[in-house]
Order: structure tokens, then sequence, then C-alpha cells
């Protein structure tokens, strides 16, 4: 029997999703299910996880509660910090620039972002490591300041891998401004700054608000950066993981942690998702 | 405002050229430039362990990326045919696969994967006729997996906007003229949303070759680049590490500039269809 035109439809529909929906399900939502139900279990001795109901796990969470702080504190501090260097940055290649070049200048800032975050880091454990800059320091009569391993280079490290992630969307924002707007203000006696104040910083906060959730939310699962430049003293959840996972075994400490980071993930998500619709529409962020 | 300018650039490309140029240094000090040298090079290439990362590493993006680009590129059509709640949910899910930070998706797929080797490999030693019965571990398999998921999503995203910008009319104008939907899809959508299925390869390829979190939990003993100079920077810093970082630098660079031509070539061509 010949199938109709909507079962041929539907058939083709559900052949084209059906890898893709498997692989979530596989891959995301049972994994996160497993890892739900092992943050109400008990460590086993030899370390991993062993069947219980209990809340324990997440009673403990203020055992790691300084790896929380360090990221609820330094996360938005680093996406402020940045957002103070990018939003100069975005402004002079939105506006300023010549447009013959923008297109080039506007990539010279993407590049680095799609290169490896590792190497990126390592270079400034390189520059801030005592044969680096404390050693040019020494030279000229500064001697003894330490500057890796402190919270100062986890912010540092912050702002440098971050930033081309930062001013994507603040520049797409500015750049999608309406000249005439300007020129309205100016022929209005508007002063520059109150044209600036009064025009382009509001109309720029969609994509303020976008660079912010977007490097937040980034940074409350890191680990590399404070792993590398906070050397062991300036923990953030991730660094948490990673010990309990990998080395003291404890599986379910482990899952209540990383199930905690997903609800804040969550929540900060909502938030900023709140604010931008309240903002503006929904703004495309070209980040390629 | 030309000098913050200029002073951004130097800061995002300073510490990049730092590395680059004490990896053609020819003494072992971070902070004197003695005479220009490829020893480096040569000693990391040499370097057995480094090579079995690298192909570890260059196996895990390119099957990850090429699963990514099929599967995310099959949603993002199957996705256009759907409706309401189906459409939210699967969007839902994908933004998830995209957002969840990596730790926690390494993490995720650990525990569960654990959990199925330990159910699973009894059964097959049980009916396993021959003595020594395969054993289900972590390895490429979790890796590709794992890095497939966020990469599909990541394909599917940006191949679904590509469709978005189609126009309906010349899907439509195909389907006028006879053309069955296959001979529609050869020859209308899919020299069309090419460039930016490539272009979805090849930053799942970059992401894949680039990431670390991911990899380190689920690897197993297949050590990726990345975990190896991770493992490595933390025995301490040396020129080999530099010249190292030097070639997956010019590799991502390389992958990330093939994906943004293909990716501009979408931008300017769309209007002359018109």
């Amino acid at each position: 029997m010949p199938l109709t035109m909507t079962a041929k439809r539907n058939l083709v529909t559900t052949s084209l999703l059906a890898p893709a929906v498997l692989w979530l399900f596989i891959f995301l939502v049972l994994p996160f299910i497993a890892m739900l139900v092992f943050s109400f279990g008990e460590r086993a001795p030899a370390g991993g996880y062993q069947p219980a109901l209990t809340l324990a796990q997440y009673a403990n969470l203020p055992a790691r509660a300084a790896a929380f702080w360090n990221t609820l504190l330094l996360a938005p501090a680093g996406a402020l910090l940045c957002l103070l260097v990018a939003y100069p940055a975005a402004y002079y290649l939105a506006v300023k620039a010549n447009p013959r070049y923008r297109l080039l200048l506007v990539s010279l800032i993407v590049v680095p972002f799609w290169t490896s975050l590792l190497v990126r880091t390592y270079a400034w454990m390189y520059i801030l490591g005592s044969r680096g800059l404390p050693h040019l320091l020494d030279l000229i009569g500064i001697s003894d300041v330490r500057l890796l391993n402190t919270p100062g280079a986890v912010l540092l490290g912050i702002v440098y891998g971050y930033l081309p992630l930062m001013i994507m969307p603040i520049y797409v924002s500015l750049e999608k401004l309406d000249r005439r707007l300007l020129e309205a203000s100016a022929d209005l006696g508007a002063k520059p700054v109150s044209t600036f104040l009064g025009v382009t910083l509001p109309l720029s906060l969609p994509g303020v608000m976008t660079g912010v959730a977007l490097v937040t939310i980034l940074l409350l699962g890191e680990y590399l950066i404070p792993q590398l430049l906070g050397g062991g003293k300036v923990f953030f959840i991730g660094n948490a993981l990673v010990d309990l996972f990998l080395q003291s075994r404890n599986w379910p400490f482990g899952s209540a942690i990383a199930v905690t980071l997903v609800v804040i993930v969550v929540i900060v998500l909502t938030i900023a998702m709140r604010i931008a619709w309240k903002v503006s529409g929904s703004r495309q962020v070209d980040l390629v | 405002m030309r000098a913050l300018i200029s002073a951004v650039y130097l800061f995002l490309y300073a510490p990049i050229a730092l590395v680059v140029l004490f990896s053609f240094n020819a003494g072992r000090n971070a902070s004197e430039f003695t005479a220009f040298s490829t020893v480096w090079y040569a000693k990391a290439l040499g370097n057995t362990f480094l090579t079995t990362a690298l192909a570890n590493s260059l196996i895990v993006a390119f099957s990850s990326a090429t699963l990514a680009a099929i599967f995310g590129t099959m949603a993002a059509l199957g996705m256009q045919r759907l409706g309401g709640r189906m459409r939210t949910a699967l969007d839902g899910l994908m933004a998830a696969a995209i957002v969840v930070p990596g730790v926690v998706i390494g993490i995720a797929t650990l525990v569960a994967l654990v959990e199925v080797f330990a159910f699973v490999n009894p059964v097959i030693a049980g009916i396993w006729p021959g003595d020594k019965p395969p054993q289900l571990g972590l390895g490429y398999g979790s890796i590709i997996a794992a890095h497939g998921l966020f990469s599909m999503a990541l394909v599917a995203m940006i191949v679904k906007a590509r469709i978005a910008g189609l126009g309906r009319d010349i899907v439509e104008a195909s389907a006028d003229l006879y053309a069955t939907p296959w001979t529609t899809f050869h020859q209308i959508v899919l020299p069309q949303i090419l460039p930016s299925v490539l272009a979805g390869f090849l930053l799942a390829f970059t992401f894949s070759f680039d990431d670390f979190i991911v990899a380190f939990f689920v690897a197993g003993s297949n050590t990726t680049l990345p975990i190896y100079v991770f493992a490595s920077i933390r025995r301490g810093v040396t020129p080999e590490i530099n010249a190292i970082a030097t070639m997956v630098l010019v590799a991502s660079l390389i992958l990330i500039l093939i994906a943004r031509f293909l990716m501009r070539e979408k931008k300017q061509k769309s209007p002359a269809v018109e």
C-alpha cells in the first residue's frame, strides 16, 4: 500500500531527527539523570558510588564553600572588568573605525577567541611567572613581586580569555544603531556626552546584557584559568569537581556539586533572559 | 580612542606573539632570547607521547566533527518541519547541550558510562564464547560522543539560521517546476547550505581539537593533545611546550580562517540569489 503524502513527510521528518534526538537522550538527558541519582547516593569505601537515598551530599555543600564563593564573586567581577575594557573597544570598532578596515579589525578581535584557551592562558603563566615580568621588574629594582597564583592573575586571565566574547555582542548592537539618531540628538543641541548617555548607551544595552550573560555563564564552569593562573589557591567550582571526581573519587558529593552548578547556571540564564527581554527584543549574536 | 584600541590589540596578541617567539629560542631561558633555532620543534615532533596524543586528537576531532556535521544538518532540516511543543523541546535540549558547562558534560558522561559498563561488561563476559571477552571502557568512543553532542547542537544552530535565510520562494518555484523533493533538496537547498555545514564542521573540529575539560574526564587512556599539553605545563614550562603551543595555535588559526571564509561567502551570495 503506498504511503500517503503526510505519512511520507512524517517518516522523513522522523528519520532526519532520530539520530540527533537519540544522541541528546543517550549523552545528555540520561547522563544528567544518572548524575542526579548519584547525588543522592553515598561514596563507596573504595571510592565511586553506592546506592542510598540521602541528602547528606547536599548538606555537605558548605565544605566546598570557598570554591562557590570564588566562582560567584570572581565570575561576575571578571565579566564586569571585561565589560569595562570591551565597551570602548566595541564603540571604536562600530562607530569610529574606518569602514574600509572595519571587517578586518573585527576579525582580529574574534580570532583569538577561537584559538586554544589552554595555550592562551599558558602564555600568561609564562609572562607572570618568576622568569617573566617579575624578573624584568627585578632588573629595574622592584623585587619580590608575586603575580602568578593570585586572584588578580585569575581576573587578568578571565579578561584576556573572554574579551572577544564580550566585545562581539556589544559591537553588533552598536553597529545596528541608527546614525540619524545621533545626528538628531546633536541637531537638538545635545553635547556628545549627553548623546552618548541618552542615546547610544541605552540602545547598546541588549549587547551589553548578552555579553555579560555569555561570559558569566561560561565562567561559572571555568577550570583552566583558576587552575593555571590561580595555582590551587583560587579554586572555582570546576576545579572542585575535577578534584572530587578524578582525585578523591567522591562521586556522590561531586554529583551534588555538579547539579548545584547547573542550577546556578539556569538561574543566571533565566535572570539574564528576563532582563534581555525587558531591555529589547531578542538579538542574534554572530560569534563566528 | 585610537590608543585604547591599539592597547586592546596589543593585549590580545602580545602573549601569543611571545610564546611563538620563544618557541624559536635556542636557549631554555624564558626571559632572554639567545638565538633563533627550530631545535624545540624537532624535539617536540620526535616525542612519541606527543605524536600519539596528536594522532588521538585528530582522530577524535575528525570523527566527532563529521558525525556532528551529518546529524546536526539532518536535525536542522528536520526541525524546519516541526512545529509547536516538539520544536520548543528540541530547541531547549540543543541549547542545553551548548550552555551546560563542559565540566558537567564531562562528569555526566563519565558517571553514566561507568554505570553502563559495569552493567554491560559482565553480560558480555557471560555470553562470550572465547577466553578473553572484550571490555567496554572509556576511550575514543566516549570522547567522540561527548564532543559530538556539543558540536551537533552548534552545527544545527548554524545550519538552521542559514535555512531560515534561504527564502521559501525558490524552493516553491522548484516544486512548481515539477522537481521531486529530492531533486529540490539536491539542487537547490544543499548547495546553499553546504558552506554553513562545512563551517559548522570546521568549528566542531576546532572545538574538539582544543577541548581539554570534557576529554579530561572521559578520555580513559586515550590522551589527547590538550591533555598532554596540560600535563606538560604542570611539570614545568619548557621551550618544547612553546613549540607545541605554536603548532596548536597555527592549526586552529587555519581552521578558523577557512570557517570564516565559508561563512563570509554565504553573506555575500544571498542578495545575488534574489
